[in-house]
């Protein structure tokens, strides 16, 4: 298979504009005759369902939850970047973009991250103009802050609920076009697999989870915003129901899976209290901007925080990054935590946490200040920890919280599939290895207010579309496929229940595929997951029945998909012989503990495609040539 | 710690529904309440009986899928505080809880404590946004907003539509609801063109749905995770009032 990437050539200035003159159009009294079904109803599927509507495309929007305003990207908490360079301190379109070429450990595509940096302020128009709550100066401007890994002040925020607020946007935007009649919402339905007729993408097939009703839905073009996949690992900070069954059964009709074992590690979470742990909550990294990140010097010092004096304390990040600090990129901070942890130097009962402290900014800032920035975050770490950080450190530890690979896709945000569209989280396309901190709501919203909507005119109107007989075979095996899926489910009949296997899987993922990696660990996994798989559709317990809401069953799919996808993310963190960004292969890191690039044999993209539950999947390979911003080894100190 | 919970079981939306008592011996006082219904969960799994249905998403308190009222209040004792955040501390070793979905004639129960929150949906899409197209906004620095009027449109905004002040309202209003909405835009220059309009159009929703009127009790300010204050509803009224006048 060829991977043509589509990106455009030439100054990487003017490469979007030219690009975008060159797309065909849809003419404006032929859009109602399209149909494009758009899944997931966050900050990238809510704002493209809606801008499509806009535009007078008709719309069919599905989600799981009961409402598109709950999708997982209204946790995000600590804002989104654009270079508008409000604070005239040295920010720029190219800047941005540089910062995430590099931040991203030179794994992505550069035409891609500079059309991002580009639209980024596009984006902060389009939400003020919505109505989103921005922090603002007194003066009535728009107020910035710096963000984790980047040394200006180029971060929007809304409180500590930016992600809620942008959410929110989007959602009345979509909930304009519902009022309007031009788009359909669907929710409390899931995807379940992907029609494919004459190899395009032409509808999906869902279950409807109240009723457990089968149904297929017929379209001109699909668009997945089903974002990430971190709950692989069980615990992580996503919510409880995100899932990777969207875009891996779509791999399995034939999209390519790209850079699967990149995720990213955060650094700043509340750690596991016990076996219960249900989920990992996220204390926003912003906190890292005034709270300074420590542990005891001493191995196994039990002292109170509080009677640890200056000289006992080891600020390690300060200590060996001193021109960041604090501010280092995640990966550098999480893989920090777990060495100093790994040391036995770790706070709290665990011994798997490092303190956040804000004593010294609440001396030079007062409490009335601390609390305007962080009072959400520090109210909700006392909620779960009953601890007040006012007064004691917080502990904190890192937790899976995001995935840069994904669906592979162009430059169109087309999958290999032609039809098929992948955005957001869902897709690999713009933050290589790692990604910055305050850049996910800007993918999302960029990919969804206006990359995809520009580009999915071209495909439409490159193509035609016949009427898809509801009978058609490709249809009829979709149903069937799915049909049978949910009957397997029920009829195992098994002894444990969904969510033992979801932990199990979990931990073997967290021990042999999470912040530090070898060929020997990710061997042994690749043995033990096959071993799951066969026991979980053997043994699996579900309750109840598929005509009705079933939470168990909906559980079940999604796991059986996340133990096929971990086979693969272990495949491909051992084929990669190099660390960057989030993957870190503990054989290659530099003497000074830093991630070891090999940019001669690993600089591309990793697209695989499946043939098979069980057999190797096969390896396609996207080259990356940078242009612009040339590789170096990543420096923070 | 041992806990005693009363859950309302319901099978369907048209079947009876009834309390249920479980025992749940081993409750870690770390535990979130929604852990706990986990815990009770597997063990039901274990025995062969169906496990409690319940909404639930982030468990970090800002998705506002969870809830349920726990010994009467919406989201249990602790204020300001979604289910999923409410942490077993709380509570006292042998403590009986009765554990029931939200009671609204506009929120019919789906399964067990799972409801239909779905008119809340439909208030928004009356005119709960500014209609501004993509790609159409000036500047974001075009349009100044005073600070003051900014962090009350994001105190109003702050509102998760989890349905507590709904459920707990023994009129069954969603007064906090629609006037925050109406108050986070109407606090903001970009949300004047359609402030009358947008008034009018979502009470008329709210009413269309089977919510009951404020009768200004107050239930709803009391329980909201979210701390949504009264005065959005005199912002409301306000706005329907005098868009009732002068619309036509």
């Amino acid at each position: 298979m060829e991977l043509n990437s589509k990106s455009p050539d030439g100054p990487i200035e003017t490469r979007w504009e030219r690009h975008r003159f060159h797309l065909k159009l849809v003419n404006p009294a032929n859009k109602r005759k399209y149909t494009i079904i758009v899944v997931g109803s966050g900050l990238a599927g809510g704002s493209a369902a809606a801008t499509l509507g806009e535009l007078g495309y008709n719309v069919k929007c599905f989600c799981f939850q009961d409402s598109p305003r709950r999708a997982h990207s209204i946790a995000a908490q600590g804002g989104i970047n654009a270079a508008k360079n409000y604070h005239n301190d040295g920010d720029s379109i190219y800047r941005l973009f540089y910062d995430t070429v590099k931040g991203g450990d030179f794994r992505a595509r550069e035409s891609n991250v500079y059309r991002l940096a580009q639209i980024s302020v596009n984006i902060i128009d389009q939400c003020v103009a919505q109505g989103v709550p921005f922090a603002r100066e007194y003066s009535g401007y728009l107020d910035n802050r710096s963000f984790g890994g980047a040394q200006v002040s180029r971060t929007f925020y809304a409180r500590g609920q930016t992600g809620q607020q942008l959410l929110l946007g989007a959602y009345q935007a979509l909930e304009r076009q519902v009022g309007l009649g031009q788009v359909t919402m669907v929710p409390r339905t899931e995807m379940l697999d992907l029609i494919v007729v004459d190899g395009r993408a032409r509808g999906i097939v869902t279950r409807n989870l109240k009723t457990g009703k089968i149904e297929s839905h017929m379209a001109d073009a699909v668009v997945l915003g089903t974002g990430g996949y971190g709950n692989v690992f069980y615990l992580s900070t996503n919510a409880k129901g995100s899932n990777t069954t969207a875009i891996w059964r779509a791999h399995k009709r034939g999209a390519l899976f790209a850079n699967p074992c990149f995720t990213q590690i955060h650094p700043t979470c509340i750690p596991v209290s016990g076996e219960y742990q249900s989920k990992l909550t996220l204390m926003s990294e912003s906190l890292r901007n005034d709270g300074r990140v420590w542990v005891p010097k001493q191995k196994g010092d039990k002292r109170d925080p509080g009677s640890i004096s200056e000289g006992d304390r080891d600020y390690y990040l300060e200590r060996k990054y001193p021109s960041f600090g604090n501010l280092v990129p995640r990966d550098v901070a999480s893989r920090n935590a777990k060495a100093v942890c790994d040391e036995g130097r770790g706070v709290g009962e665990s011994g798997l946490a490092v303190y956040l402290d804000f004593r010294d900014a609440i001396k030079r800032l007062g409490e009335h200040t601390i609390k305007e920035r962080y009072g959400n975050l520090f109210d909700m770490y006392e909620r779960i920890t009953g601890e007040n950080p006012y007064q004691v450190p917080m502990r904190i530890y890192p937790a899976i919280h995001y995935t840069m690979g994904g669906l592979w896709v162009d430059y169109n945000l087309m999958s290999t599939i032609p039809g098929l569209y992948v955005i957001g989280e869902a897709n690999f396309s713009d933050h290589g290895a790692n990604r910055l901190g305050a850049s996910a709501l800007m993918q999302g919203l960029a990919d969804g207010y206006f990359v995809l909507p520009n580009t999915i005119s071209d495909y439409l109107a490159s193509n035609k579309f016949e009427t898809l007989d509801p009978a058609n075979t490709a249809v009829r095996e979709a149903e069937a496929r799915v049909n049978d899926t949910v009957r397997r489910l029920l009829s195992a009949k098994g002894t444990r229940s969904v969510d033992s296997y979801h932990r199990e899987l979990g931990k073997i993922m967290w021990d042999y595929c999470g912040m530090g990696r070898t060929a020997a660990g990710l061997k042994k996994a690749l043995q033990e997951i096959p071993q799951l798989r066969e026991q979980f559709w053997r043994d699996v317990r579900v309750l109840g029945t598929g005509e009705e809401l079933n939470q168990s069953l909906e559980k079940a799919g999604r796991v059986a998909d996340f133990i096929e996808l971990a086979e693969l993310m272990c495949l491909d963190a051992l084929e990669r012989n190099e660390s960057c960004g989030g993957h870190f292969r503990e054989e290659y890191q530099t003497a000074e503990g830093e991630a070891a690039r090999d940019d001669e044999r690993y600089s591309y993209a990793a697209a695989w495609e499946f043939t098979g539950v069980g057999n190797s999947p096969v390896l396609h390979k996207e080259p990356l040539s940078f242009e612009y911003v040339h590789p170096s080894q990543r420096s923070y100190k | 710690m041992r806990i005693t919970l009363h859950i309302w079981r319901q099978a369907n939306a048209s079947a009876p529904g009834k309390m249920v008592k479980y025992e749940v011996p081993d409750v870690n006082h770390e535990m979130s309440f929604l852990e706990m219904l986990d815990v009770l969960n597997e063990a039901l799994i274990a025995k062969g009986e169906e496990p409690v249905a319940f909404d639930h998403d982030c468990r970090e308190g800002i998705c506002g899928m969870c809830g349920a009222m726990v010994n009467g209040v919406a989201h249990g004792p602790l204020p300001a505080t979604t289910l999923c955040q409410l942490h077993m501390r709380h509570f006292k070793d042998g403590d009986t809880l009765y554990v029931e979905p939200w009671r609204a004639k506009a929120f019919p129960v789906i399964k067990d404590l799972v409801v239909d929150r779905s008119a809340l949906d439909r208030i928004i899409a009356a005119g709960g946004y500014i209609s501004v197209s993509t790609g159409s906004a000036p500047d974001g620095n075009a349009i100044l907003v005073p600070k003051e009027n900014s962090d009350q449109a994001m105190d109003a905004a702050a509102c998760i539509a989890c349905g507590a002040c709904v459920a707990m309202c023994p009129n069954a209003s969603a007064a906090l609801f629609t006037g925050a909405k109406i108050a986070h835009l109407g606090l903001l220059p970009q949300g004047q063109p359609e402030r009358q309009a947008r008034a009018i159009a979502m009470v008329a929703q709210a009413t269309a749905e089977a919510f009951g009127s404020c009768t200004n009790i107050g239930e709803c300010e009391a329980v909201c995770p979210k701390e949504i204050k009264l005065e959005v509803i005199a912002r409301m009224n306000r706005d329907f009032i005098r868009a009732s006048w002068t619309e036509r």
